[in-house]
């Protein structure tokens, strides 16, 4: 995994809350055995109507969405399914960073596993974007991770927590799969003495 | 110290007997008992295992079953749909290559995973469990730590039998009363979700307690357990008692004889302390519990079926006002008018919250002698080959049939409409599953989500019905 770069971007409000993962992929889309071609189909069915022609009042829909990689989400995004396609959807289309007052759990850990930074704010903050975003549209936001740190403009800037580890998998461009590997002699060692029945492989009766 | 043991509750027993050690500040590796997968959220998961080399680590702790994409018509038909054959050739290929045991989509076991894991037994008290899959925490209603992972999770749970994760914080939802007639565990979990929202179960794992979760059977508390996520928690669990034990003996993969006795012990540990406290606590009474149903495009826009269609003022937050208005427009349903006669055109009985025994029991009993209203379809499709043979052996069929209704194949079907089961725009469903998102079951779909019970009177009358007329 390349480690996360800071980056500057327009922002795409889209605040619409309890948005799911359904609505983010529709699940007839799942049918992929791949992670590719997920983009075309993002926010599908609100993206597109009945003949598949692009609703043009959609945010999505419009030219100046294109150079944004970041959305400015309504609350509790992501919830319902586990479907990682939905990062990756909102990652081929082009964002690189979402910011909202809250994620569903299941979404933010896909998230931040395939580097897609997860970043919430207070509901004054996001009120506050919300409002310079609609004023200025070509508003440049600059994503800063080691500083944890918005900078909506020259004087203004918000400060987002984000968990230790996964700051550090993702500045240092960390392999989760690979730091877990190093660790197994750990494993090995916690099996010999862990509890253990079933075996999949061979039913009782 | 002594003390602090005492105090433990069951997440936390459960949490703590599998981690590996901390490898990180405030972070766990925690083992995993049990991984199931299944057709849709394992494919890229197998890529990347073989873009590095790397072998399943414990495939005797895995097992592999196609639910989502298959079609529920016929068991032995060719995939019509390219995309579906191709993924479901796809786990069969790679449970050969890396040795995982695979039910297929002929064998007897096969089923939705969240069905098969427990009726064969796999699911056990103390144990982690998980699953490409967000109703995962159905599992937990044996006591075991059960939660839903996305595919970058299920390739490391293959490749180490480990995940990196944060202990969750605590949530003890008691609930106590007797249900009245006509009112199911299906009920109690849609009234507790209108209540607490979509997202309050953020972070936490739930456990139900109480008398009315004691007198449940293992298939309601299944209900329960499984819409945990619904409410944004990523897990529910139930402490085992006898009602557990009772289930899980004589199933395939519980240990006989003496091994018996000496699990049963160890599994009897897994239960709530006295004295253990929780991060937050909620209680409610049900003995007025009326039969739920939702009318809106999340799990938590749910109301007594008598009740009005509620106002968007009603709500505190502006985000839930939002989200009623949309959800109203996308039902096309008015504030304030009754849903009891709203007309329907489709009943859907099936899903991994309830397509057990108990509840083509319960459709049955509403069904029998009766003919569903012949405008509608209705789909019954049992949660497994086994929930589908027994139900045969009882003659549920029978009386599925000579009322009109589909009795199909086991398969999620039309609970998130991948394979071809699905409404068609603007259709109204009575729906026993856990998700009335917009689109959930087809395009431009509307799903009114209820019990069993619910959706069998629903079928008869061709609108919303309160099934205690019926009974």
């Amino acid at each position: 995994m390349k480690p996360f770069e800071n980056f500057k971007s327009r922002v795409v409000v889209f605040t619409r809350p309890n948005v799911d993962t359904d609505q983010i992929i529709p699940a007839r889309f799942l049918k992929t055995t791949g992670k590719e071609g997920l983009g075309d189909k993002l926010f599908h069915d609100w993206r597109y109507n009945r003949e598949g022609n692009p609703i043009f009042e959609f945010v999505l829909n419009s030219p100046a969405t294109k150079e944004a990689k970041i959305l400015l989400a309504g609350e509790n995004f992501g919830c319902g399914s586990s479907r990682e396609h939905a990062p990756w959807a909102l990652i081929q289309f082009g964002f690189k960073a979402i910011i909202s007052t809250s994620f569903a759990d299941i979404f933010r850990q896909n998230a931040l596993k395939n580097a897609l930074l997860p970043i919430v704010v207070s509901t004054s903050d996001h009120v506050r974007i919300v409002e310079m975003v609609t004023q200025d549209p070509k508003m440049i936001v600059e994503v800063d991770l080691e500083k944890q740190k918005l900078t909506l403009s020259q004087k203004e800037y918000v400060e987002f927590p984000i968990d230790p580890f996964s700051k550090y998998c993702l500045t240092q461009g960390i392999d989760e799969i690979q730091y877990i590997l190093e660790k197994e002699d750990r494993i090995r060692e916690f099996e010999k003495s862990h509890r253990l029945l079933i075996d999949t492989r061979r039913s009782n009766n | 110290m002594r003390i602090r043991e005492n105090r433990k509750t069951i997440i936390e027993k459960v949490w703590d007997q599998h981690i590996v050690f901390e490898p990180y500040e405030g972070l766990d590796l925690l083992y995993i008992d049990l991984h199931l997968i299944h057709e849709v959220t394992s494919p890229q998961a197998f890529n990347g295992l073989r873009e590095r080399g790397l072998k399943v680590h414990r495939p005797d702790l895995t097992l592999a079953t196609v639910d989502h994409s298959i079609p529920t018509t016929h068991r032995n038909l060719v995939l019509s749909d390219p995309e579906a054959k191709q993924q479901v050739d796809k786990i069969g290929k790679n449970c050969t290559e890396f040795g995982i045991p695979f039910y297929g989509i002929e064998n007897e076991r096969q089923g939705i995973v969240h069905v098969i894991g427990p009726e064969l037994g796999l699911t056990q008290p103390g144990m982690t469990i998980v699953c490409g899959d967000s109703h995962t925490a159905t599992h937990g209603a044996f006591g075991a730590l059960a939660f839903g992972i996305g595919t970058t999770e299920v390739e490391q749970v293959l490749a180490t039998q480990c995940l990196l994760a944060k202990k969750p914080k605590t949530f003890r939802i008691q609930i106590d009363g007797k249900l009245k007639m006509g009112v199911t565990s299906k009920d109690v979990i849609l009234y507790l979700i209108s209540q607490m929202g979509t997202a309050k179960g953020a972070g936490y794992v739930f456990e139900y307690c109480g008398s009315l979760i004691r007198s449940l059977s293992m298939e309601e508390r299944m209900t329960i357990c499984n819409m945990s996520i619904e409410a944004g928690a990523k897990a529910g669990m139930v402490s085992p008692d006898d009602v557990t034990f009772e289930y899980l003996i004589h199933r395939p993969f519980a240990p006989k004889g003496k091994k018996w006795e000496e699990w049963l012990s160890y599994w009897k540990s897994f239960t709530t302390d006295e004295l253990a406290s929780f991060d937050e606590e909620v209680h409610v009474d049900v003995s007025k519990l009326e039969p739920m149903i939702t009318f809106g495009t999340n799990p938590s826009m749910g109301i007594g079926i008598c009740k009005p269609i509620p106002d968007p003022s009603c709500f505190e937050s502006s985000g839930d006002q939002q989200s009623l208005k949309q959800a109203l427009e996308y039902m096309a349903l008015e504030t304030g008018k009754p849903l009891l006669g709203h007309p329907i055109d489709v009943v859907f009985i099936g899903s991994c919250t309830n397509s057990r025994l108990e509840d083509l029991k319960s459709a049955a009993k509403v069904l029998n002698g009766r003919k569903v209203n012949p405008r509608l379809r209705v789909f019954v499709v049992p949660g497994s080959m086994q929930v589908k043979k027994e139900a045969e052996r009882e003659g549920l069929d029978r009386i599925f049939k000579e009322a009109g209704c589909d009795w199909r194949e086991p398969g999620c079907s039309m609970c998130i409409a991948m394979n071809g089961d699905e409404l068609n725009p603007g259709e109204y469903c009575v729906s026993t599953s856990n998700r009335n998102f917009e689109g959930r079951q087809g395009k431009g779909g509307r799903t009114f989500l209820a019990s069993p019970f619910t959706a069998a009177a629903c079928a008869v009358t061709g609108k919303i019905t309160d099934v205690r007329t019926m009974l």
